[in-house]
């Protein structure tokens, strides 16, 4: 049940921004959208009523790796867009790959 | 460069990306609670910055221009890329603003209550991301090739 509950909070979320994103001019602000924390949203509520402060304070210190993981993905994605003249969804899709990489080896160094 | 809306942007998305973003957001978020639970709290907190919005954003953004340009007659299909890149330029400002919302959610929690936690975390987050854009477009920093 929770799990139904965190999905539908998560993508209401989620598509919220997306919007917000679509809508706003110049591009490149709205783009700040694109980084938006909705998925800490949607959790982070969930998680202190389920865990506490002090387990969802621990997720937040690892979405810290989690967001320059972000950085990198996103200064991947303009390379293969501009550089090697990539369309936007395999640039984009494929550098999920940068941000899983990056992610779990901060992680790997830093926090395990 | 002055902030706007264009809600006409709106009618350009069908209900079946509208779908699948809000599927894509939902299935994240399940994924990162799973994983926080397998795992623990270090591990599943990575996930709560997963590009959630970022690859439809960007997909449905070159999509848009490049049916501009073919209602405009023309086939530039580099438009279409240079506003993906343009998209990604203004990601990679929000994800400092992103470490910056983690680090205050972190730092706060312990001793906040939830909610003030995470409003003054969701404040800065803005902040911090509209300030290093209004730097960028007054060119004071990040000094790349812009398009």
């Amino acid at each position: 049940m929770q799990f139904i509950f965190r999905f539908i909070v998560g993508g209401l979320v989620v598509s919220l921004f997306a919007v917000l994103a679509d809508v706003l001019e110049p591009k490149s602000f709205a783009g700040l959208f694109g980084a938006s924390p909705s998925i800490a949203l949607a959790t982070l509520g969930l998680t202190i009523s389920a865990g506490g402060h002090n387990y969802a304070a621990m997720e937040a210190r690892s979405m810290i790796i989690g967001a320059a993981a972000f950085f990198f993905y996103a200064c991947v994605t303009i390379q293969l867009i501009m550089k090697l003249e990539w369309r936007a969804t395999p640039a984009a899709v494929s550098a999920l790959a940068v941000w899983l990489g990056v992610a779990v080896g901060g992680w790997a160094l830093v926090l395990r | 460069m002055r902030v706007s809306f264009d809600l006409a942007a709106l009618k350009k998305t069908t209900w079946r990306e509208y779908a699948i973003r809000f599927l894509f957001g939902g299935a994240v978020t399940v994924i990162a609670g799973v994983l926080a639970k397998l795992y623990g709290p270090a591990f599943g907190g990575l996930f709560l910055a997963f590009p959630a919005i970022f690859p439809a954003s960007a997909t449905l953004l070159e999509k848009h221009q490049r049916e501009k340009n073919q209602a405009a007659g023309t086939s530039r299909a580099i438009r279409g890329r240079q506003a993906a890149a343009l998209d990604a330029r203004g990601a990679a400002m929000g994800s400092v603003g992103l470490a910056v919302f983690a680090l205050m959610v972190w730092k706060l929690l312990p001793s906040w209550d939830g909610a003030s936690t995470v409003g003054a975390a969701l404040a800065t987050w803005f902040v911090v991301s509209f300030l290093l854009w209004h730097m960028r477009k007054r060119r004071t920093f990040f000094r790349t090739k812009s398009f």
